[in-house]
């Protein structure tokens, strides 16, 4: 292997990435844009949820009651209506998912120790808005009746109040429970598998496509000195994206880095030989440009976003599709990434995940050696 | 010849793909300082018989050695004895003119001290001095051609394959491209040009025809035109040219006829014997002949006559 021709390949591809427009685009755009149209755009928490109420008695208990969902972070009343069909509505039209009715005996119920209940109107369009919907609510409800109790014991002369047993909920890692958190590590592993493989791919498929590959291979060059040469550019790309969009987590989105950078950087570039073999192996195999982004697409980005565990836990999922997602790199990467980024976990613990990465990765690295030597001898 | 050894040997050379043998049983010699033309039509194997020398193919049997090296088992070494121009423009376009230079200088290890040399050497051969900085894309047909050559001999290669490097190229600028292939010939450079020009045909110290894979004629193109022709030749010019050749295809002494242009042209066996004959004959049957003398065959004319001996017709040659 003679250096100066894997330099002279690798500099010859820097001088097309930065002429070609789009690969810059891809390089640079791609990752700001997916961080923050997945960063902002996935979000499993309910905040402000839209509420309408129609509040039937009008008494000062009954407001008491609508304050307190005035004043949780997860609702915001809209509007109060004065009738039902009013209501119904705002449902359809989607201005709002939940709408409260507090009945016109509320107060008499409630001072004669009646059982009393409010309705509550849901939007069950979307199950998990929903049911995080009706779970607040009745939070909300339980608080102001439990404080409703203790008033009526006190001004019965008890003041030996026993509290009843309380979930003292201690949240590690992520302790707003704020998905973002979850989510944004995750982009990182969606952003380098798209922009690695895509890149690659395209770069040795344009060689077929346009012939120069006929002139480059009459040349002494070896398939290592070629693959290698290709490779160094993208390599240096994929590691900055990687850095850019870390940064913009942990700057930008204030997601907790804990973990070591130097495991970090260990395992993404692990995962960046995985990626960048992946969409050599692709261009070797496409006859032309437009198939080999069509099928980098399908092999990396779907998978990586289903499979991974990046949306959907994998202990979730039903066991056959379990079994495919372990030979998925990014099932591993993805796990890397969120347990340093949020637990801020050693080496040892992810032994088991480093390991399996490294595996595939020297997989893929030889499979993609031969695909291609294979093809030059025909 | 000349007690040089040769720079190319093949011998028995076959390449299948699958059922279809594109070079079957290929053998020949080319020493250094001779233009080796390839004729044929196309799929005749002309390309594939480069890319096998190149060391792009690997052949199914029959050996070839390049410079003395097998081109089956050293393909990688053959490469740095060999500056290759395939079919199709393959430059890269989005370079700058001096970038790809510098990039084939690289892959040739030409050395960093003569770098600067060698590159306003392959400049001012393409014409190019003025636009080093030019993008290779909006470079005219021509030019790119020359710089495509220039890039495959920067590391002063002893051997040379061009694959149809004028095709698509304006009559001057192939005039100007074939200079410089004698220019390299004459500093010692074993040159293999494939074309299907029969008049670039003539520029080659040494011609092989081939015809769907094999060789079917070879030699110099005078001695090809002396001795792969089985007779002489005569110019016929008359009315009713398709009637006329149907005619003359059965005439007396015809060997064969065929058209050319608006005239026929007819093998005989002597041309002097056969003219009054056949003159004759197409009067008998009503056909006025405006011309009818002996002419010395082109190329072509070799190339008809000893491809429908092996009773084909040759396909897709062109004549400029």
């Amino acid at each position: 292997m003679r250096l100066h021709r894997l330099a002279t390949i690798a500099r010859k591809e820097v001088l097309q990435i930065m002429r070609d427009a789009r690969s810059v685009v891809i390089v640079v755009g791609m990752p700001v844009i997916m961080m923050l149209a997945f960063g902002y755009g996935i979000s499993f928490d309910l905040k402000h949820l839209a509420v309408y109420v129609f509040d039937r008695e009008g008494s000062q208990q009954s407001q008491d009651l609508l304050k307190h969902f005035l004043a949780s972070e997860y609702f915001k009343v809209v509007r109060a209506v004065n009738n039902y069909p009013a209501l119904v509505r705002a449902i359809d039209a989607g201005d709002c998912k939940l709408a409260l009715v507090v009945p016109q005996d509320f107060s008499h119920r409630l001072n004669s120790g009646g059982p009393v209940s409010i309705q509550a109107l849901v939007d069950g369009t979307d199950s998990n808005s929903a049911n995080l919907a009706i779970a607040y609510s009745q939070a909300v409800v339980q608080t102001y009746s439990q404080q409703l109790q203790f008033d009526w014991i006190r001004r019965h002369g008890q003041n030996d109040i026993r509290p009843p047993i309380s979930v003292d909920a201690r949240t590690w890692f992520n302790e707003n429970l704020e998905s973002m958190a979850n989510i944004v590590p995750g982009v990182v592993v969606i952003v380098m598998a798209v922009v690695g493989t895509f890149l690659t791919a395209l770069t040795i498929s344009r060689e077929w496509e346009r012939g120069t590959m006929e002139q480059l291979i009459s040349t002494p060059v070896t398939s290592l000195e070629l693959m290698l040469g290709k490779l160094a550019p993208y390599f240096v790309i994929g590691m900055l994206d990687t850095c850019l969009c870390a940064v913009l987590g942990v700057l930008w989105f204030g997601v907790p880095f804990r973990g070591s950078w130097v495991l970090f950087f260990f395992s993404s570039t692990l995962f960046l030989i995985v990626v960048l073999s992946t969409g050599y192996f692709i261009s070797v195999v496409a006859k032309s440009q437009l198939a080999a982004s069509q099928i980098s697409l399908f092999a990396t980005f779907l998978p990586t976003f289903l499979l991974s565990g990046f949306l959907f836990p994998i202990d979730q999922m039903p066991v056959a599709i379990q079994a495919v997602t372990y030979l998925l790199p990014a099932r591993y990467y993805m796990a890397i990434v969120r347990n340093v980024f949020l637990k801020g976990a050693a080496a040892t613990l992810l032994l088991d995940k480093l390991i399996a990465l490294s595996l595939l990765a020297f997989l893929l690295v030889f499979v993609a050696t031969r695909v291609f030597k294979k093809k030059l001898a025909q | 010849m000349n007690g040089t050894a040769p720079s190319v040997v093949v011998s028995d050379l076959v390449k299948s793909f699958g059922d279809f043998t594109a070079v079957d049983h290929i053998s020949l010699e080319a020493y250094p300082g001779e233009v080796f033309g390839f004729l044929g039509p196309n799929g005749a194997g002309k390309s594939t018989t480069i890319r096998i020398l190149c060391g792009l193919l690997r052949p199914t049997s029959g050996r070839a050695t390049v410079a003395g090296i097998d081109v089956a088992r050293q393909p990688e070494a053959v490469r740095q004895k060999i500056g290759y121009m395939s079919q199709k423009f393959s430059l890269y376009n989005d370079l700058r003119v001096i970038e790809n230079i510098r990039f084939f200088a690289g892959m040739y290890s030409v050395p960093e001290p003569v770098l600067p040399e060698r590159a306003d050497w392959v400049l001012k051969m393409a014409g190019l001095e003025d636009r080093r900085s030019a993008l290779t894309g909006t470079l005219a047909t021509g030019w790119k051609q020359r710089l495509a050559l220039g890039c495959a001999v920067l590391h002063r290669p002893p051997i040379l394959f061009l694959d149809e490097p004028t095709s698509g190229v304006d009559p001057i600028s192939r005039r100007n491209f074939w200079e410089l292939i004698h220019l390299m010939a004459a500093e010692g450079v074993t040159v293999f040009v494939t074309t299907h020009y029969m008049d670039e045909a003539e520029y080659c110290r040494r011609l092989v025809l081939l015809y769907r894979g094999q060789i079917v004629a070879s030699g110099s193109p005078s001695e090809l035109k002396l001795e792969a022709m089985k007779g002489e030749l005569l110019l016929v010019e008359c009315e009713q040219v398709g009637k006329a050749l149907e005619l003359l295809q059965t005439g007396p002494g015809v060997l064969d006829a065929a058209i050319f242009g608006n005239s026929i042209h007819v093998v005989v066996t002597r041309a002097a014997e056969a003219m009054p004959g056949l003159t004759k004959y197409l009067s008998e049957r009503s056909i006025a002949v405006s011309k009818m003398e002996p002419i010395s065959p082109t190329l072509e004319d070799v190339f008809v006559s000893v491809t429908s001996r092996r009773g084909e017709s040759p396909e897709e040659i062109s004549v400029q």
